[in-house]
């Protein structure tokens, strides 16, 4: 459904295939986390979403209810006693497949988590082509 | 996510198809594997050609049921990575723990070399 919405907004957009792609998985990455680390799986907690494209620039707020974390704390993925651990690489996804991701403390509670992608040189798709 | 095993040449061959993702494909990887090793098979060959999508979650599987494997005495190899799997595995310096192959027959000579 939110994946769904994410490519209703680049529809407007010629955003290549691959860009979509792994815009869609950082996106996957963060609601995951959201629902399973953020809110602990309670289903009486919400997430909450905004995206929208300001200035050739995709940004996608996800905020959960839950007691927050220290990003920094978060173990490195590349590590190599870190390797082959089974869980720990969704953050490392979305920082990689992303141009920016940035955590805060929402003051309204939770943690927030803004991804966001320059779409630079991707025009819009005319409305009425001739 | 679909899964189909067969053997060929004494190895398990897991053909999967669709997403490996979170509630999604990420248990039913883990008990097909699971269910292999637990029958005594210690050569397995998982076939991701068809494997549209993965998330961080379907690659904590596949790591899994390569440890599990392998903690077994047995092995378990990749063939036909699509370039998007590919590159998820390469960003994490996964690529280099896995074998990887583009030949179903290569990759079933390499578990009798």
């Amino acid at each position: 459904m939110v994946q769904h919405l994410c490519s209703k907004l680049l529809d407007g957009r010629e955003v290549p295939e691959e860009l979509r792609h792994w815009i869609l998985m950082a996106l996957r990455e963060a609601l995951a986390n959201a629902i399973k680390h953020g809110n602990q799986q309670d289903l009486s907690k919400h997430v909450h979403l905004e995206m929208d494209v300001v200035a050739d620039t995709l940004a996608i707020s996800i905020r959960d209810e839950g007691p927050g974390f220290d990003p920094e704390a978060v173990a490195d993925p590349l590590a190599p006693e870190n390797r082959l651990k089974s869980s720990g690489r969704g953050i490392f996804y979305m920082r990689t497949f992303m141009d920016g991701v940035r955590f805060q403390r929402h003051p309204a509670g939770g943690m927030e988590i803004v991804l966001k992608k320059n779409l630079g040189a991707i025009k819009e798709k005319e409305e009425n082509p001739a | 996510m679909k899964t189909n095993v067969r053997e060929a040449g004494g190895v398990q061959v897991v053909e999967l198809k669709g997403k490996i993702t979170i509630g999604s494909g990420d248990v039913q990887l883990r008990e097909t594997i699971n269910k292999l090793v637990d029958s005594g098979k210690k050569h397995i060959l998982v076939d991701m050609k068809e494997v549209t999508t993965i998330d961080s979650s379907g690659i904590g599987e596949l790591v899994g049921c390569y440890t599990s494997v392998t903690n077994k005495g047995g092995k378990l190899k990749l063939l036909y990575l699509p370039p998007k799997i590919n590159d998820v595995l390469t960003v994490t310096q996964l690529i280099t723990v896995f074998d990887v192959y583009e030949s179903e027959s290569e990759a079933l000579a390499s578990f009798r070399g």
